[in-house]
């Protein structure tokens, strides 16, 4: 076989969650008898379960890319700039304890432990495309909370215009934040419109268990009609602001990379096209969608406004 | 004029075949389904980087031979020069089907529009004449002139180091180890050389390229 061939198994079928539950106690026995020679190298590449998810609006019906390849092919320049690294250094993100603040223009602002912020929610799986910058795709089962129900229970203020988001920033153990490829930490931003869409999901696993590392674990952005790099990773922290915050690609070159960022085929990279995309695991590039193909849902968020412009 | 055979005494079908080696790999690979999530992008990055790499290698040997007095390197530098066009054609081609499957307006388009697709273009229309010409027919009927049009492989290295500079999203330290090793050798050139050592090495060069022919 010269490519891969589209995934078939999905880790939730090779892991059934009740198989998985009762994995402990049959571990237990298992120890016992010696099976456990044989379950111990499954047990240890399984990840941990989410448990009960519930199945989510906009869901694409497309074929989702297999765990091996989101879990392989990443951008996340924190664990290293080469698209392997992040699952190469993954162990080098701490993930446990975890907890995020919320603050700025919130009539409740506060300091959560992650199990108390998503604890209210009912976690949904969301199968959305992705769609890189770099001009590749791929399509995530995603497990999350809408982003907008989360801020509603911190009660915005009228004068929350926009959502700064905060990534990781550890130094001390993550390789990549060892060199100022980008200004450390990783800040996104949305306006506060795009923040509330029922699109967006602050997601905590994929394929039902929980994020691995170099997906952004424990918590991440999910925006799926914007390119990949809106949707900060590691998030620890959430701003509501009266003003537009900056963002890291930005910052870092803002003829190339805007604050909207939205999928636009006819809006270019001034260093490569947007027409086409690869899809991960197809040989050949198709077009690219306006918005990602959520045209429907999320295009009238900008009317009137100069898409070429406010890129 | 034969040398004794025996691949010590003239290891060029070993050089050959140790040429050949990325491309073995990266095939073996893409039988195993190891070439990653983006297989399209792995055989780019590949193969473009192999170009590169025997490009530079290919100007290394002439201060090799000056620093080091390793003269008979010559042999070798026709065939690294070729694989080093061996390998950019194979990268070029994989951006030709897998990224435009052949849609030439697209690929004009990008050629003007890409900086650095202009530049990779560029570098490579430079080299398909001095692979051309690299045959003993071609250096014989060129005479002098061969040795100045193969002077072009000066502009197409840099073409190519910056053809890698420009692709580069943000994390530029292995594209800019490349652009320094290039800088390193071509600066080499433009060291002063006494007369004496200058002459004599125009015409090692000369009779490496002759010398081939004869053999
Ligand atoms: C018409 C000619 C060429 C085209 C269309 C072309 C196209 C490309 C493309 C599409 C990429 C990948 C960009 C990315 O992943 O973002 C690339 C990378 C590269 N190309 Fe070319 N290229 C050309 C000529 C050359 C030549 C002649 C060489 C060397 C002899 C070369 C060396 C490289 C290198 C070293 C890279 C970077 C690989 C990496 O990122 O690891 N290219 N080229």
């Amino acid at each position: 076989m010269l490519f891969k061939s589209p995934p078939d198994i999905r880790p939730s079928e090779i892991t059934d969650q009740a198989v998985y539950l009762d994995r402990r106690r049959f571990l237990c026995t298992a120890a016992v008898t010696g099976a456990a020679v044989l379950a111990a190298p499954q047990l240890a590449s399984a990840a941990v379960s989410l448990g009960e998810i519930k199945p989510g609006p906009f869901s694409t019906d497309e074929q989702p890319n297999s765990y091996d390849d989101i879990t392989s092919y990443n951008n996340f320049y924190e664990l290293g700039t080469g698209k392997s690294d992040p699952k190469v250094n993954a162990r080098y993100l701490k993930t446990d304890p975890w907890s995020v603040t919320i603050d700025g223009e919130v009539s409740k602002p506060g300091t959560y432990a992650l199990e108390d912020l998503l604890a209210p929610h009912a976690i949904e799986e969301r199968t959305y495309r992705l769609r890189c910058v770099e001009a590749w795709s791929m399509v995530i089962p995603w497990n999350g909370i809408p982003l907008g129900d989360v801020l509603k229970r911190f009660e915005p203020t009228s004068r929350a215009k926009y959502v700064a988001f905060t990534s990781i920033l550890d130094p001390e153990n993550l390789p990549g934040q060892r060199r100022s490829v980008l200004d450390w930490p990783y800040v996104e931003g949305l306006r506060i419109d795009e923040a509330m869409h029922p699109l967006t999901l602050l997601a905590v696993g994929l394929y039902g268990e929980i994020m691995p590392n170099q997906n952004g674990a424990p918590i991440r952005l999910v925006v799926p009609w914007k390119y990949g790099f809106k949707s900060a990773k590691s998030i620890v922290r959430i701003t509501l602001t009266e003003d537009q915050p900056p963002t890291s690609w930005n910052l870092s070159s803002a003829r190339e990379y805007g604050f909207y960022s939205n999928v636009n085929p006819e809006v270019n990279h001034p260093r490569w096209s947007q027409a086409k995309e690869r899809r991960i695991g197809e040989f050949f590039k198709r077009p690219t969608l306006p918005f990602n193909g959520y045209g429907d849902q999320v295009a009238s968020l900008y009317n009137g406004m100069d898409l070429k412009a406010n890129f | 004029m034969r040398r004794p055979s025996g691949w010590w005494r003239s290891p060029k079908p070993l050089v050959f075949g140790v040429c050949l080696v990325p491309l073995a790999l990266l095939v073996l690979d893409g039988f195993q389904g190891r070439l990653g999530a983006n297989p399209v992008e792995t055989i780019t990055h590949a193969t473009g980087l192999w170009g590169l790499r025997l490009l530079l290698l290919t100007l290394s040997i002439t201060p090799l031979r000056r620093l080091c007095g390793w003269n008979r390197l010559i042999a070798y530098r026709r065939m690294l020069g070729l694989f080093a066009f061996f390998y950019a054609s194979l990268h070029l081609s994989t951006y030709l089907v897998f990224d435009q499957f052949f849609d030439l307006r697209a690929i004009w388009d990008d050629v003007l529009e890409r900086p650095y697709i202009t530049l990779g273009f560029s570098a490579f229309v430079l080299l398909v004449p001095l692979a051309v010409t690299s045959t003993n027919g071609w250096i014989r009927r060129l005479g002098k002139r061969w040795v100045t049009l193969h002077k072009l492989i000066y502009p197409a290295a840099i073409l190519v180091s910056a053809h890698f500079l420009w692709l580069v999203k943000a994390d530029y330290r292995e594209s800019g180890i490349y652009a320094l090793i290039l800088a390193l050798l071509l600066g080499y050139r433009l060291l002063p050389v006494r007369t004496g050592k200058r002459r004599r090495s125009r015409t090692a060069q000369a009779n490496g390229a002759m010398g081939r022919v004869s053999r």
